[in-house]
């Protein structure tokens, strides 16, 4: 059972607390969009072993969503931030590489 | 036979004799027992059968691995089977009694199935019971349902209570013996918020029995000292009867205490779940001995020889007059000495290793024992009690070299450090050869949040089995703050691994050497698995039923997959052990309910017009954890009768459903139109202020997901409605584009719902009934079809929503929550004169349906798009975009054999049943015949009378007139013609007066 701290209110979070939202920087495809594109938005995810980034709510909390960095397979939690952005904070990303160099990127 | 001795006995308080009985039997102990110890001081060392072959199962070992001694324990409402005797402790006026045989424990029909033994080998499960077919379930099943299964299932309320407790520590510590202390110290002086919980009723754990010295005092009196000191520390909290159940991810500690298991009725909670966060977890849970496997190991009286030396020491109790003694190891020699101590004797040490020259075995020599090194014992003599024990040399076959009589053997095959809590959540494990055993990894540990050990092994729980080793160890892992104890205790020498007695043992005897005592699984099994192609033991475990049993394979895990690396003829580190899982004991379903039973057993949600509907018959349909009148009783009226009154009262005149359950979401801000549009399928920023329109929502996959009314209350403000289970759901669902998708849109979103009483004033006397109460222009002119307007209604502050889900001149009016009981009543009281009728929500789906409007849940099912639904007319075509769009653009979305809504009509009149199939011509691949529709919505309408019904058909508008069959049970057909799904009132004339 995680604990995740919420970057909005700073409380770390339960995962009883929380509720999940699957992965997180995926681009949404529209009406003009191809079958491959659509197809790839809706059902295709990385379920990578290893850093993943997440979305999750702090649905008994306050309320917000707010994404997540970590591992999959030793649950080590790289860092929280706020869901408004496109793509993961620089520094996040570069303590994640530090502490796992074969890392390939999160796209 | 098993005796109380008249001296002695660490545990046990001799002034409080406890009387207590067993199978109706009366016995009696002393406080301090375990329900084990008691037993054995009165002589009963049969305690129950086995699972397979209803063999006759003494007490084993003297803790929690204990995998025969098994009880129903209490009566009535404190009723509970399976509790372990060794771990239960005795309380005066305990009931207790024997488990799994059937007439009795003495004379067992079952045990015949050990004569039988040829026909239950491993996996019998699957290849007995196959063939033939018919004999499964009139020969096998009634004869397994008879005999199986472990013990009763308690048939009263539990009269007991059990709560849940949180709990947060920088360290937990599992595990109150010498090392667990020691840590605890450590921690405690350096200023850590600490945990020391311990599952047993004492601290100290084995070191007090086995000798051991600390800072020159005996263990007890260190151990005393010890617990002083942590008591005293404000930042140190300890438990007794607290069993570390399972430890999870990012140190999610899951803690059993059973707080009154021994002063059963005293008020307090029986058992209490702590759920724990721990910033670290260090594990001091000790070690396992093991037995060794040799034929007739099961028969009672055969101990683990800790055990034995624990009932002496700890209880008072001797477990036989004459003890032999067979180990591979020096440690067992404790126990020749503890009993020599107590004045019993030990006719002899059967040692398997060729020589035994440390401390121990020279001390036992030393009191004139016989110590046979190189041999092995070749079979326990007796049926239901030890008589002797035939020896044999460990390197041959068996053969009988003499017998020695005796009434009780204690056995020891070497030590496994308790690695479970390690495990748990990823720890790994090394195998140490020294010692034959597994134990933690310290550079493979679970980790934490951190990426850093969340988990330290300590003391024998981490391989160090000796009391200098494990105090050390323990010391520093917790910091070495303050002076490190000093154990003393006696060198021994190495052990000799033994997985089977003796080594070249034939059939014969390795088909009575028992691994796992509770579910008959012997190194036969677990031979002939190996044979059978199984390889992992992960399978084997499957196969075999090995450490499936309620003890988890405690004892017979690691000497079963010995046996079975022997048999694969690889080292046992390749074998692996299987998953340790957790609770590490069985833990009652109470604790884990905690209080969350009866009325607490999920909040319920109330409208503030609950309790007049209580009071007036209604019968409830949960909703989500809404209740719902279903329909209003009346005396001496069924729900049928009641739900067809309600309707034809309002068809007739007038009636009242309280719709405030109805989902109400605020969405207002400058993008509030735009986003609604993404939202809903049809425009809504169009919708003009004072108006009101239906609307569906779809997910990102063009799947129906919600309906509703929207009204548009301002320029930048909405009220959308949603389904009554649906509020919190949509609500989230906004929120999620809102910060996810469109964060930088202007636009705020409130979950309203509670905040309104909200009623439905249904039938063509609605407007009188308003009228009545006047303060508002409710007429058609002033007031239209699919408008809103705010008002003082009767004196209440109110909205009202001219909208219809039941076809009928309709209003449904918002108050304030705090005034809906008032407001309730007052339309009651102007309703009075037109007979107002309330209604519950199977008229309101009656109405509906006869209307032929959709029902989420019912006309969807997740996979249903609204043009699926004929609800082309809600969509826009302007729109480039909205939630579902691109999805309702693929191929098969938009395939003209999609399954479409139509009316159903029996040509009988007759109901059908809900779900029903209508079924095409031809079968499909798997030879089942094809379908081409199914029913959504079946009801009896009261207004028509006849059944009503809609579904979903294969090009059904295209097929009006069309009689599809739907197959129902016992080979009957219904058939039903295809109509148009609105039954009652096509043209709308009734809700638009
Ligand atoms: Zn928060």
């Amino acid at each position: 059972m995680l604990t995740l701290e919420c970057p909005y209110c700073g409380v770390k979070a339960e995962e009883t607390e929380l509720q999940p939202g699957g992965e997180a920087h995926l681009k949404r495809y529209g009406p003009g969009s191809t079958d491959e594109e659509f197809d790839g938005y809706m059902f295709s995810r990385k379920n990578p072993k290893g850093v993943h980034f997440e979305r999750w709510r702090h649905a008994y909390g306050c309320g917000k969503w707010f994404l997540a960095a970590r591992c999959t397979a030793t649950l080590e939690v790289f860092g929280t931030y706020p869901a408004q952005t496109s793509e993961p904070p620089a520094e996040l990303q570069a303590k994640i590489k530090a502490k796992r160099p074969n890392w390939e990127g999160y796209k | 036979m098993s005796t109380r001795l008249s001296k002695g006995g660490r545990l046990i308080d001799r002034s409080k004799p406890m009387g207590f009985t067993f199978n109706g039997k009366r016995m009696q102990g002393y406080q301090g027992d375990t329900l084990a110890s008691a037993l054995l001081g009165a002589d009963q060392m049969l305690v129950g059968r086995s699972f397979k072959y209803h063999r006759p199962r003494g007490i084993v070992a003297s803790g929690a691995e204990e995998p025969n001694a098994l009880v129903g324990l209490g009566q009535g409402g404190r009723f509970e089977p399976n509790q372990r005797v060794t771990t239960t402790e005795l309380f005066d006026g305990a009931v207790t009694e024997s488990q799994n045989h059937w007439p009795s424990l003495d004379f067992d029909v079952g045990a015949v199935n050990d004569k039988l033994y040829k026909f239950f080998p491993a996996g019998f499960y699957y290849k007995t019971f196959m063939f033939p077919r018919a004999a499964w379930k009139h020969v096998f099943e009634p004869i397994v349902r008879q005999s199986a299964g472990l013990g009763k299932v308690p048939t009263a309320r539990d009269e007991d209570r059990y709560e849940y407790a949180y709990g947060f520590a920088d360290l937990v510590i599992v595990g109150g013996g010498i090392a667990g202390l020691t840590a605890a110290l450590s921690a405690g002086r350096k200023g850590q918020r600490v945990w020391l919980i311990e599952q047993t009723a004492h601290w100290g754990g084995r070191a007090p029995v086995d000798g051991v010295e600390i800072d020159g005092k005996p263990a007890d009196e260190w151990v005393r000292t010890a617990v002083e000191t942590l008591e005293k520390m404000e930042n140190v909290t300890l438990r007794l009867r607290t069993m570390a159940s399972g430890l999870y991810d990012h140190g999610y500690l899951l803690a059993y205490e059973r707080v009154a298991d021994h002063t059963p009725g005293d008020g307090r909670p029986r058992h209490r779940l702590w759920r724990m966060r721990a910033g670290h977890v260090m594990t001091a849970t000790g070690a396992i001995e093991r037995p060794l496997s040799f034929a007739g190991n099961d028969v009672p009286g055969v101990m683990l020889a800790s055990a034995v030396r624990d009932y002496v020491a700890n209880w008072a109790v001797s477990p036989g007059d004459r003890t032999v003694i067979v180990t591979n190891n020096d440690d067992a020699y404790r126990t020749a000495l503890t009993l020599l101590e107590a004045g019993l004797a030990v006719p002899a040490v059967i040692d398997a290793r060729p020589e035994a020259k440390g401390a121990l075995p020279e001390a036992v020599r030393a009191r004139g024992v016989r110590v046979l090194t190189g041999h092995g014992v070749a079979k326990v003599k007796g049926a239901k009690r030890v008589t002797g024990v035939s020896v044999c040399m460990q390197a041959g076959e068996g053969a009988e070299i003499e017998t020695i009589a005796c009434d009780a053997i204690a056995m020891s095959g070497g030590w496994s450090p308790v690695v479970h809590l390690w495990s748990h959540c990823g720890g790994k494990l090394t195998w140490d050869e020294d010692h034959a055993m597994f134990r933690p990894d310290p550079t493979r540990p679970a980790t934490g949040a951190d990426g850093a050990a969340m988990v330290t092994a300590i003391g024998s729980a981490n391989g160090m089995l000796r009391a200098a080793d494990a105090v050390a160890d323990a010391h520093m892992a917790a910091g070495s703050e303050g002076t490190a104890p000093k154990a003393v205790s006696a060198e021994e020498a190495p052990m000799s691994p033994v997985w089977i007695m003796p080594e070249g043992a034939g059939p014969a005897l390795r088909m009575k050497m028992w691994l796992d005592y509770q579910n008959d699984v012997k190194v036969s099994d677990v031979q002939l698995a190996a044979r059978e192609g199984y390889e992992s033991v992960e399978h084997t475990k499957r196969y075999t039923t090995l450490g499936m049993a309620t003890d988890q394979g405690k004892l017979s895990n690691i000497n079963g997959l010995a046996v079975l690396s022997d048999a694969l003829h690889q080292a046992i580190p390749a074998t692996g052990t299987t998953t340790f899982r957790p609770p590490y004991t069985p833990i009652s379903i109470g604790a884990i309910a905690g209080e969350a039973r009866g009325e607490i057993f999920q909040p319920l949600r109330k409208t503030p017009m609950h309790d007049w509907h209580e009071v007036h018959g209604a019968h409830w349909e949960p909703v989500g954890q809404w209740r719902r009148p279903y329909c209003y009783l009346r005396t001496g009226e069924g729900v049928h009768d009641a739900v067809n009154r309600e309707i034809r009262a309002i068809r007739n005149s007038v009636g009242l459903l309280d719709a405030s359950t109805l989902g109400k979401i605020i969405v207002k801000g400058p993008d509030a139109g735009r986003f609604l549009d993404m939202l809903y399928t049809n425009m809504m920023s169009t919708l003009a202020v004072g108006k009101c329109r239906y609307g569906l929502m779809c997910t990102e996959n063009g799947f129906l997901s919600d309906d509703g009314v929207v009204a548009r209350l301002s320029e930048d403000t909405w009220l959308c409605h949603t389904t009554t289970g649906g509020a919190e759901r949509i609500h989230g669902w906004m929120e999620d584009w809102l910060q996810c998708e469109w964060w930088d849109w202007k636009v705020y979103t409130a979950n309203v719902t509670e905040e309104y009483a909200q009623v439905a004033v249904a039938g063509p006397n609605a407007r009188k009934v308003l009228e009545k109460l006047g303060g508002m222009d409710v007429s058609k002119d002033a007031h239209g079809f699919m408008e809103w307007r705010e008002g003082t209604l009767g004196g209440f502050r109110a909205r009202v929503y001219r909208i219809s889900f039941s076809g009928e001149l309709s209003y449904e009016i918002a108050v304030p929550a705090s005034e809906g009981r008032a407001f309730w009543d007052a339309l009651l009281a102007a309703g009075e004169e037109f007979g107002v009728t309330p209604y519950g929500t199977e008229a309101m789906h009656i109405m509906r349906a006869e209307k032929g409007f959709i029902m989420i849940g019912d006309e969807t099912d997740g996979t249903v798009i609204p043009q699926d639904l004929n609800l082309q007319w809600a969509i826009s075509k302007k729109k480039t975009d909205y939630l579902g769009k691109r999805a309702q653009e693929r191929s098969y979305m938009v395939s003209p054999d999609r399954w479409k809504l139509v009316g159903l009509e029996t040509l009988d009149g007759s109901v059908i049943p809900d779900g029903a199939y209508a079924v095409a011509d031809g079968v499909n691949a798997n030879g089942q015949r094809n379908m081409q529709g199914r029913v959504t919505s079946t009801y009896y309408s009261p207004t028509l009378n006849k059944g009503i019904a809609m579904g979903l058909v294969k090009h059904g508008p295209d097929r009006m007139g069309e009689v599809l069959d739907f197959p129902v049970d016992d080979g009957k057909v219904i058939k039903a013609r295809i109509v148009d799904p609105v039954f009652y009132d096509k043209d709308g004339e009734k809700q638009n007066v």
